[in-house]
């Protein structure tokens, strides 16, 4: 019987057991599909990551490399090449089944799990591009694993569907290996992506981004031969007479990330259809009691650091849920007589998590990490309560959905909040960007 | 007046360089954007990462970076010259994979381990 099983050893997971072995659990096992620790890290060879984190700057590999050392200072198990199957969850904990290459079906009990399973791209088939159907369309993360890690080239002439980072890295990965990349194509009126993102790689290999653009055909037998690009209106539909056709070998796909909750589902975790993670308390326990979830496969971040310490916090409470201290401050579920807050999306949020609260377990202050649905000037976060009451508002120069925001709700103002509170955006009039 | 957005890290301060007063900085949210912003319209740099050929490892390929930014005009030398670079395996995480890359002063350093297998 483990303590606590975490599915999952990229960043998120690495994280969590590290963070649960330090708050005094000894009987942790992570199962990791993959030969090696270290998640999607390992393929983002590109700098800029620690910076909030370890205070520098380092690449995807020298990020999780750090973790798995400290990981390999703890006594944490660690199951390779090793799938997890379902999780049946019971009275005492649950039972994880799995099977793995070395140590075949196995059925591991344990009294608490951490989801940490990532998230996946999204595909040509899930935003429907009309077309053939030849060799040569890619999403941008299956790319950048050939590139990175096995040494093939995708193609030679390029054209990247989507504004994401991934898309962004690769763009300049590509050009910098001696692709031509023709094209980065959004179909938003503004880049999902780090403004970073779009100065240091498409800016410096003057690559054009057209923004209100998407792909609208894809021609080819055998192998991509050319990708036709329109303009499109406000509604998103396509204008005809205005298509633009580039001559390429390849289309890259960079046009969203969907958290991978397979294997939450069955467990029968509720899921936030805007998050499309599991719903979380702020100490990122899940609608069933001893499962907790963090990193990607709650909401998509794009900061790896924030991944890391949403995931020391599911770390910490799933300790103090399997040694008996949950009732203590700072972690776990309330009892029946408790106060509990959902917080609700107002006007310009997209989405929150978490997205209940438990007052009387709030340390000092709940952190609230959330996007905005739509590019806003100078505003402002405020939370409302129940009674149209304003209990915190917070500042922001620009908010964009490419990019998650975080503000913290001080415990002394939520506990004088009426009923459940609302985040939303109100923009300064008279101020602009 | 230079308006420019900051690459230091994920926050993408838009920065205002006044070119003819020393190259002073204003909206930088810490000291690295007033840096950054003096040396991109002066020296400007970046810090390479790429791959190279790793043998008998497993993977084949090694991940590496500069160990500081290079001028951003010898980017593309110092892709070229990576080029027939191969390691052997077992590689350590910071070994350095090139000493003095085209004479930039930035040595090329492996960025993970790769055991042998």
């Amino acid at each position: 019987m483990y303590e606590l099983i975490v599915i999952g050893g990229g960043p998120a997971g690495l994280a969590a057991a590290c963070a649960a072995w330090d708050r005094g659990l000894r009987r942790i096992l992570i199962v990791e599909r993959d030969k090696e620790l270290g998640g999607i890290l390992n393929q983002c060879i590109h700098n800029g990551f620690g910076l909030h984190h370890f205070k520098e700057e380092l690449t995807g590999p020298e990020y999780a490399g750090r973790f798995i050392q400290l990981l390999k200072q703890t006594g944490v198990e660690v199951r390779l090449d090793t799938m997890a199957l379902d999780i049946l969850p019971d009275a005492e904990g649950a039972a994880v089944h799995m099977v793995g290459r070395a140590s075949g079906y196995r059925v591991e009990r344990t009294r608490a799990i951490i989801l940490a399973m990532g998230c996946r791209e999204r595909t040509r088939g899930a935003i429907g591009i009309p077309g053939t159907r030849p060799a040569g369309v890619f999403t941008a993360g299956a790319a950048q694993r050939y590139v990175n890690m096995e040494g093939w080239m995708p193609g030679n002439r390029v054209v990247i569907l989507g504004s994401g980072d991934i898309g962004l890295i690769m763009a300049r990965r590509m050009t910098l290996e001696g692709a031509k990349v023709l094209a980065c194509v959004e179909v938003m009126p503004y880049s999902g992506g780090l403004n970073r993102n779009i100065v240091q790689c498409l800016h410096d290999y003057d690559i054009p981004l057209y923004l209100s653009h998407t792909v609208t055909d894809i021609r080819g037998k055998d192998r991509v031969e050319q990708v036709v690009v329109s303009k499109v209106d406000e509604k998103r539909s396509p204008i005809p007479g205005t298509e633009m056709v580039f001559d390429c070998d390849t289309l890259l796909l960079s046009v969203g990330l969907i958290p991978e909750n397979e294997l939450s589902r069955q467990a029968g975790v509720e899921i936030d259809p805007r998050t499309n993670g599991p719903e979380v308390w702020q100490d990122m326990e899940t609608s069933i009691p001893g499962v907790f979830a963090c990193g990607n496969v709650a909401h998509v971040h794009d900061l790896v650091d924030f991944v890391t310490e949403e995931s020391q916090r599911a770390g910490e409470a799933a300790a103090d849920y399997v040694i008996g201290r949950r009732w203590e401050k700072g972690a776990g579920r309330p009892t029946s007589d408790e106060r509990t807050i959902r917080l609700k999306n107002g006007d310009g949020i997209g989405y929150t998590l978490p997205q209940r609260i438990a007052v009387d377990r709030v340390d000092k202050l709940c952190t609230v990490a959330f996007r905005v649905s739509r590019i806003c000037g100078p505003s402002r976060i405020v939370a409302t309560d129940g009674a149209g009451e304003r209990i915190a508002a917070f500042n922001r120069d620009r908010l964009a959905p490419g990019e998650m925001e975080r503000v913290a709700l001080p415990r002394v103002l939520l506990e004088k909040a009426a009923g459940d509170v609302t985040l939303s955006v109100e923009e300064k009039e008279g101020e602009s960007a | 007046m230079k308006e420019l957005i900051c690459i230091v890290c994920p926050q993408g301060c838009r920065l205002k360089v006044d070119e003819e007063h020393g190259f002073a900085v204003t909206g930088n949210g810490c000291p690295r954007g007033a840096e950054y912003g003096r040396v991109e319209l002066t020296a400007p740099t970046r810090t390479v990462t790429s791959t190279v050929r790793c043998e008998g490892g497993a993977h084949p390929r090694c991940p590496v970076k500069t160990d500081r930014p290079v001028p951003k005009g010898s980017v593309f030398s110092v892709m070229e010259a990576l080029e027939g670079v191969a390691l052997a395996a077992p590689v350590k995480v910071g070994q350095v994979v090139v000493e003095n890359v085209c004479g930039t002063g930035a040595n090329v350093v492996a960025t993970r381990d790769l055991p042998s297998v």
